[in-house]
């Protein structure tokens, strides 16, 4: 019994952080989901949060953050080309604002946790997914952000957000998703 | 470069259900595409001389299965035969020729002792009205199917030439999705499972609510490499396919992946993206946990595959851009390229003969499994599928499994190396992939 119970206590943790996100379904109420991680790991980002790193905003409307924990679920998803990794430049916004939240809040930590399409062969594409979420972590540090404050993490193709086998579906799933809180 | 590390014990996570739990037969196999040319055979329902009821299993229904299975043979349906002789003495061969059978196997279940049985057969040329094959097969109650398979390998070594792979097993991995208890949330539920080569007898060696990837077996058949996620992260894991236990063997920061063992079993070659983030092949010392890095650079190196000499490891590399198959010197030294037919090379697997690989080929835009002739450097496209991946040789050479598509489910398939007998399996529920071929069980 103690083991059943152990094992629902997991199967909670891995809905609550499973990114399994951005599916089409789930990109409107995956927000809840996300602050959950956000808010989980420390009082002290949550605190922080809006009044350092919040204001980056910029042009969104209704104050959701471009960057930091508080980001829509839009603003912590980057995508990639066929068998790319580099960053396209309508990402930099995004990835600055959550440079300068980290810079700004030393004790908060992100996971990039990179993810591929399905096509091809599945060991190829964890490093395809290693190589976006190191590609993000490069621009990261360079923005301000400190090493320690990030990590990644690889699902290749093994954690698709969105399933089908159309070019839509494999656009939204070669992705690198920013997890506060890790 | 070497770096010792310490070696990691194994931790059974709550979450993981492990070792071979039995469950119910979950693959199904069907022939898609066969050749005209099957041999007619007739498999006569083996005679029974022991005590009690009858034996363990339908040994004759078994061979027959099998033979069929191997696209090459065509058994003579049960109730369309003439005669059911069970001895050598009662084979009227003029029936037998006249129903067209070319071959005949006839046998008897024999009981020495009360959990003791031996299979005894005979395998005839019809045309010629002589013995080809004699033999006697012992057996058990608990490996009862395995030597009903071990009949059918030494059948089929007499006819073709070629040693069989009926008693040999597929590894696979086994994903259901269910909606989670959140609307949209994905759940899912991995299990790596190893099944005899028709599907039956399915264990369920680790169960995992994260990804389970990249089963590989050890030379000797006794052991499973793979990577786990169950701590949301890439982990190498080595697990006992008798007892369960199992070792985390590679826990480094980044990716820990693509397992490969060493010919002789002692190492596995890695794809680790320690220290910088850049995926590299390394070699792993598995008792000494020493690490010895092969290659280095920004290129993603992974997929590695040792060459029968243990001198040389193939793998995967996107250096000049797209993925194509290098070759690298097992103790280190200068990486040459090996593929240079089409714009994606991936996940090379040597055949038995150590002569080929297959890959992952892309083929105007449709991923497919080719085989890459070493010597020659040409490339043959063996399947016809849209999305066809992890291919793996079976033991004998005469064939491949990989992962294709039926729909949008992920199912198995299996392609003769000259691309003609092809065959679909499909799990019962859920997705079905990454299937690795045992090598052939220890000669009894």
């Amino acid at each position: 019994m103690k083991n059943l119970k152990t094992l629902a206590a997991l199967l909670v943790v891995t809905l609550v952080t499973a990114c399994a996100g951005p599916s089409k379904s789930t990109v409107d109420e995956g927000a809840a989901g996300t602050t959950q991680d956000g808010g989980a790991s420390s009082a002290g980002v949550t605190d922080g949060g809006m009044g350092q790193g919040g204001d980056l905003s910029g042009g969104m409307a209704g104050g959701s953050a471009l960057g930091g924990p508080g980001a829509s679920q839009e603003n912590r998803i980057i995508y990639f080309d066929l068998d790319r990794f580099d960053i396209k430049p309508e990402y930099n916004a995004i990835l600055q604002a959550h440079a300068k939240y980290l810079s700004g809040n030393p004790a908060a930590k992100v996971r990039l946790e990179g993810h591929g399409d399905e096509r091809g062969s599945r060991e190829y594409n964890i490093g395809l997914g290693e190589k976006r979420a190191q590609s993000v972590r490069n621009v990261l540090l360079l923005q301000g952000a400190v090493s320690d404050q990030i990590a990644t993490v690889s699902f290749g193709e093994e954690r698709p957000a969105v399933i089908g086998s159309d070019e839509e579906a494999w656009s939204l799933n070669r992705r690198v998703e920013i997890v506060y809180g890790q | 470069m070497h770096h010792p590390f310490k070696c990691f014990a194994s931790v059974l996570a709550a979450a993981l259900l492990l070792a071979g739990a039995p469950v119910r037969a979950e693959l199904q196999i069907e022939i898609t595409e066969g050749v005209d040319t099957a041999l007619p055979i007739a498999v006569v329902p083996f005679g029974w001389q022991g005590a009690g009821s009858g034996p363990p299993l339908d040994a004759a229904g078994i061979v027959a299965a099998d033979l069929a299975r191997s696209g090459r043979f065509a058994p003579l349906d049960r109730k369309d035969m003439l005669q059911k002789p069970t001895t050598p003495a009662e084979v009227k061969f003029e029936d037998w020729r006249r129903q067209g059978s070319e071959v005949l196997v006839i046998g008897r279940v024999l009981q020495p002792a009360p959990d003791q049985y031996e299979i005894q057969f005979q395998v005839f040329d019809v045309l010629r009205g002589e013995q080809l094959l004699g033999y006697r097969q012992p057996a058990t109650a608990a490996d009862f199917r395995r030597s009903s398979h071990r009949v059918a390998d030494l059948i089929y070594e007499k006819l073709t030439g070629v040693r069989g792979v009926f008693s040999t097993r597929i590894a696979y991995v086994t994903v259901v999705r269910a909606p989670g208890q959140a609307q949209g949330k994905i759940k899912s539920s991995y299990r790596l499972v190893v099944a005899d080569a028709d599907g039956e007898n399915p264990r369920v060696m680790v169960e995992s609510p994260e990804p389970i990837m990249s089963p590989a077996w050890s030379p000797d058949g006794r052991r499973i490499a793979y990577v786990s996620f169950e701590a949301r992260r890439s982990e190498i894991y080595v697990q006992d396919l008798r007892t369960g236990t199992r070792k985390r063997v590679s826990a480094r920061p980044g990716v820990n992946g693509a397992p490969a063992w060493s010919p002789d079993g002692q190492k596995l070659a890695v794809s680790l993206s320690r220290p910088d983030g850049n995926l590299d092949i390394y070699t792993l010392d598995t008792n000494t946990q020493v690490l010895t890095r092969l290659t280095n650079g920004s290129a993603i190196d992974t997929e590695p595959v040792w060459a029968l000499d243990g001198q040389q490891i193939y793998y995967t590399s996107d250096a000049t851009g797209g993925p194509q198959v290098y070759r690298v010197p097992a103790e280190g030294g200068a990486a040459r390229r090996v593929t240079f037919e089409g714009s994606y090379n991936a996940r090379p697997r040597m055949a038995p003969d150590g002569k080929q690989l297959a890959v992952v080929h892309n083929d105007r835009g449709n991923y497919r499994i080719a085989v890459v002739d070493l010597a020659r450097a040409t490339t043959q496209v063996l399947s016809d599928g849209r999305l066809d991946e992890s291919p793996s040789f079976a033991p004998n050479g005469e064939m491949l499994i990989y992962a294709t598509r039926e729909g949008t489910r992920g199912v198995l398939a299996t392609v003769s190396a000259n691309g003609r007998i092809k065959q679909r399996i499909s799990a019962l529920e859920g997705d079905v992939r990454e299937p690795a071929w045992s090598p052939f069980p220890p000669a009894n």
